[in-house]
């Protein structure tokens, strides 16, 4: 019996081995996914770094995502323009003023393009410019803290989408309106659109050393939609492109009234001409009213400033400075190639993608060859500017992205797919579809002198089927591609924060090498830092009441507050006095009615609170800092305002403690 | 069988060597400490302007965890130049996690006390200063 058994269990485990084996057999004959190395190129080993930062625009979400590349893994969201309960952005004294507009405090806004600072053309690793569109900003963020740092606000402007490209050297980072509006702006019929609404691009300057934002001048031309724009570079520096849609100038149904003409326009503009003419005192000081935000990491604190003027230029002012180029139709992208020599157009509602040279350019305007004017702007002969065209390039081109063997990648939203061409020949070599409705592309230095042409970042507004189902509302996604061969390669999908709109990709070791560890505390300037426990107090000035609170592992001090009355304003001025990489503490109250607190090592942060009623209230430390941070915490005593209960409070230290 | 039993002295000669070589090595790491000290001068008096700045110092940086007298989240620090060498105190200093880690000293303490002790971001010059400080109040 027992021989049969152990039979019937060996014929049984031959049976399976059997199918195991047929089956193994069947899967590596065919599937995309294990004939293809997609998940070697994707997979970055626990513990090992990604190749490349990848920084996608938050769109709708007002922040900033990064990501590594390829293994598309979230590293970090950096909050710029939305208010941020989580670590305290916008919420807390210190960051409230960095939300400053002209329109008051605005806790959001739709965050579109981000642009990585350069030197010679190619991405430096210092800094990353993102645009605000609805309440026209730009906001600057270093990379040694990967915060923001610094948020101009743009006057005049109604809409800031073509924004915030830089010069090859960033020594200026551009701002065109996508509305048009008065200048300045005032109650008028919109009916009077042709003749009171004008579109202003700005150019902001960038100070070299520390990258601090002033507007340099505003030009006003004009009533288009600005929408993107690119700097020359090589051949072509000293100028920008601004593509421009509704030189109908219609003010309402632009989805038709809009869409009329065959050809719209990039503005060519000769910012360094303009630049010397601004100089020599061309142009007016023009009375305005826009934040200037500043924050400061040895205060750990921001300032706001209102700028009570700008330097504005006409057409007029600034004549042989300006000109349209036609661009078929409702242009989007305006994206220059590696070399500078050429000007890619994307036509979102064209058929054909038109690459414009500046060579040709600049001996059409030597030669005056122009097709009329628009408010004394002369407009440049399509075909006289023209290299020549990508026919069939899919429908709906909008983006163009280029790598280092001189070939181009034009994004197709309605087509939803990415075509690759060659820029010298405009002729197609290969299509790959995406999934669905691409809007921008990234190549790593894709718009700079030196592409990293080794993967491309597809940002696609529609997720649709990609994914687990989560209800009505999906999270956007990007797909990775793999563009180092002769074929397209797609490797990754993965989900993304709000809209993943536009991205900049750099090397890691061109970032990684500078990031902040720590603050030192000894560079602490924060007025109202404590930088000894012996410190920590509490100081009652009439109703405000301020607590000197220190953090480190595991307790606050001081931890047992008593002498604070109902209604009384409380400032926690907390300093994390950690000095060691990754140790952060948080900090909340019952109640709390703000957010919490981060701090990060050797930063102060206040959150303001008002009791309303008597009570005990309990205070401690959010984030999971050791093992006793579950003890790290503290009581508050709240009396009734009329109570004569004096300030007192608890410490770890006492004199004697030192000796 | 008696083959084993032959190459045994062997072997475990060589275990007594290699065991007295690690021991060799990680005795001097277990006295002085793992870091950047390995050698620290004391004079026989105290340097009283030293021991000033290492007060401060250590008010600023060590007493949020560190008292004299009583346990808090590190040990009390009274009597600690004479329970260790200078040099284990200041490697303590300057290489708390790898010391927790690796020196047995500190690492039982470590487990005793469950918190990482933290380098606060001081100099060799800011942990000699910290010593003689500790020093000065071992001396009263």
């Amino acid at each position: 019996m027992g021989k049969v058994k152990n039979h019937v269990i060996a014929l049984l485990l031959l049976v399976i081995l059997f199918i195991i084996g047929g089956c193994g057999k069947g899967k590596s004959t065919k599937g995309p996914l294990i004939e293809s190395d997609a998940p070697n190129k994707v997979y970055v080993e626990p513990g090992k770094y990604d190749e490349f930062y990848g920084f996608v625009s938050g769109g709708f979400s007002g922040q900033l995502a990064v990501y590594g590349l390829p293994s598309g893994r979230l590293l970090r969201v950096i909050p710029v323009y939305s208010q941020n309960a989580e670590n305290g952005w916008g919420y807390t004294e210190e960051t409230k003023p960095m939300l400053n507009t002209s329109y008051g405090f605005i806790p959001w806004d739709d965050s579109h393009h981000s642009e990585l600072s350069m030197k010679d053309g190619v991405p430096d690793g210092k800094w990353i410019f993102i645009n605000g569109n609805n309440t026209p900003r730009v906001a600057r963020i270093s990379l040694g803290t990967f915060r923001t740092e610094e948020i101009i606000e743009i006057p005049n402007s109604a809409g800031n989408h073509s924004s915030p490209f830089t010069t090859p050297n960033s020594d200026y980072v551009v701002a065109g309106t996508r509305f048009s509006i008065p200048v300045e702006n005032r109650d008028v019929p919109i009916s009077s659109y042709k003749e009171n609404f004008k579109g202003a691009l700005t150019f902001i300057k960038v100070a070299p050393d520390n990258g601090k934002m002033s507007i340099g001048f505003q030009l006003i031309t004009p009533g288009f939609d600005y929408d993107l724009s690119h700097a020359g570079k090589g051949p072509s520096d000293g100028w920008f492109f601004f593509s421009c849609y509704n030189s109908e100038q219609a003010h309402t149904l632009l989805e038709v009234n809009a869409s009329q003409k065959d050809k719209d326009f990039i503005m060519a503009v000769n910012w360094k001409k303009i630049e010397e003419l601004v100089a020599s005192g061309k142009g007016t000081d023009m009375t305005a009213n826009y934040a200037h935000n500043v924050y400061d990491d040895k205060k750990h604190s921001a300032t706001s400033e209102m700028i009570k003027k700008v330097r504005v230029l006409k057409p007029a002012d600034v004549q042989g400075a300006l000109y349209y180029i036609p661009c078929p139709k409702s242009p989007h992208g305006a994206d220059v190639d590696p070399t500078g020599e050429y000007i890619v157009g994307g036509g979102k509602l064209a058929t054909v993608i038109p690459v414009f040279a500046f060579k040709k350019m600049v001996s059409a305007i030597g030669n005056k060859e122009f097709d009329g004017d628009i408010d004394g702007i002369p407009i440049l002969k399509y075909e006289t500017v023209l290299a020549g065209e990508v026919k069939d390039p899919g429908l709906g081109p909008l983006h163009t992205e280029f790598d280092d063997k001189g070939f181009a990648y034009t994004s197709a939203f309605v087509s939803s797919e990415i075509v690759k061409w060659k820029v010298e020949t405009r002729e197609v070599v290969d299509r790959l579809p995406v999934y669905y409705s691409v809007g921008h592309l990234m190549i790593p230095g894709g718009d700079s002198k030196k592409p990293w042409g080794k993967y491309l970042l597809s940002m696609n507004k529609i997720t649709k089927d990609r994914f687990l189902p989560t209800g009505p509302e999906l999270n956007q996604s990007a797909q990775l591609i793999d563009i180092s061969g002769e074929k397209m390669k797609l490797l990754l999908d993965f989900p993304t924060v709000g809209e993943p709109h536009y991205a900049q990709g750099i090397p890691a070791d061109l970032v990684a090498k500078n990031s902040v560890k720590i603050f030192k505390i000894e560079e602490n300037q924060h007025p109202y830092a404590t930088k000894s426990e012996k410190d920590a107090r509490v100081v009652r000035e009439g109703n405000i009441v301020h607590v000197y609170m220190t953090a480190i592992r595991s307790h606050l001090s001081p931890d047992n507050i008593e002498g604070v009355k109902a209604s009384d304003e409380v400032y926690f001025h907390v300093t994390n006095l950690e000095q060691d990489w990754d140790i952060p503490h948080g900090f909340t109250i019952m109640g709390n009615d703000n957010s919490e607190l981060l701090i990060m090592p050797g930063e102060t942060c206040t959150i303001k609170w008002t009791p309303k009623s008597p009570g005990i209230y309990p205070f401690y430390c959010t984030d999971f800092c050791s093992a006793l941070h579950q003890e790290m915490q503290g009581y508050m005593r709240v009396s009734d305002k009329n109570s004569n209960v004096p300030i007192t409070f608890s410490s770890n230290y006492k004199k004697e403690d030192t000796k | 069988m008696n083959k084993i039993l032959s190459v045994f002295p062997v072997f475990s000669g060589l275990l007594i060597l290699i065991s007295f070589a690690v021991t060799g090595c990680t005795d001097n790491t277990q006295e002085l400490g793992i870091g950047p000290v390995k050698k620290v001068e004391l004079s026989a008096n105290i340097d009283a302007a030293l021991s000033e700045k290492g007060k401060g110092i250590f008010e600023n940086k060590c007493i949020q965890c560190h008292k004299l007298d009583d346990k808090l989240v590190g040990p009390p620090l009274h009597g600690v130049t004479k329970r260790r060498k200078p040099e284990w105190i200041m490697n303590m200093i300057l290489n708390p996690e790898q010391m927790t880690k690796e020196n047995l000293e500190a690492k039982k303490l470590f487990g005793q006390y469950l918190t990482q002790m933290t380098f606060q971001n001081v100099t060799e010059q800011d942990a000699r200063a910290i010593l003689e400080y500790l020093r000065s109040v071992d001396s009263k």
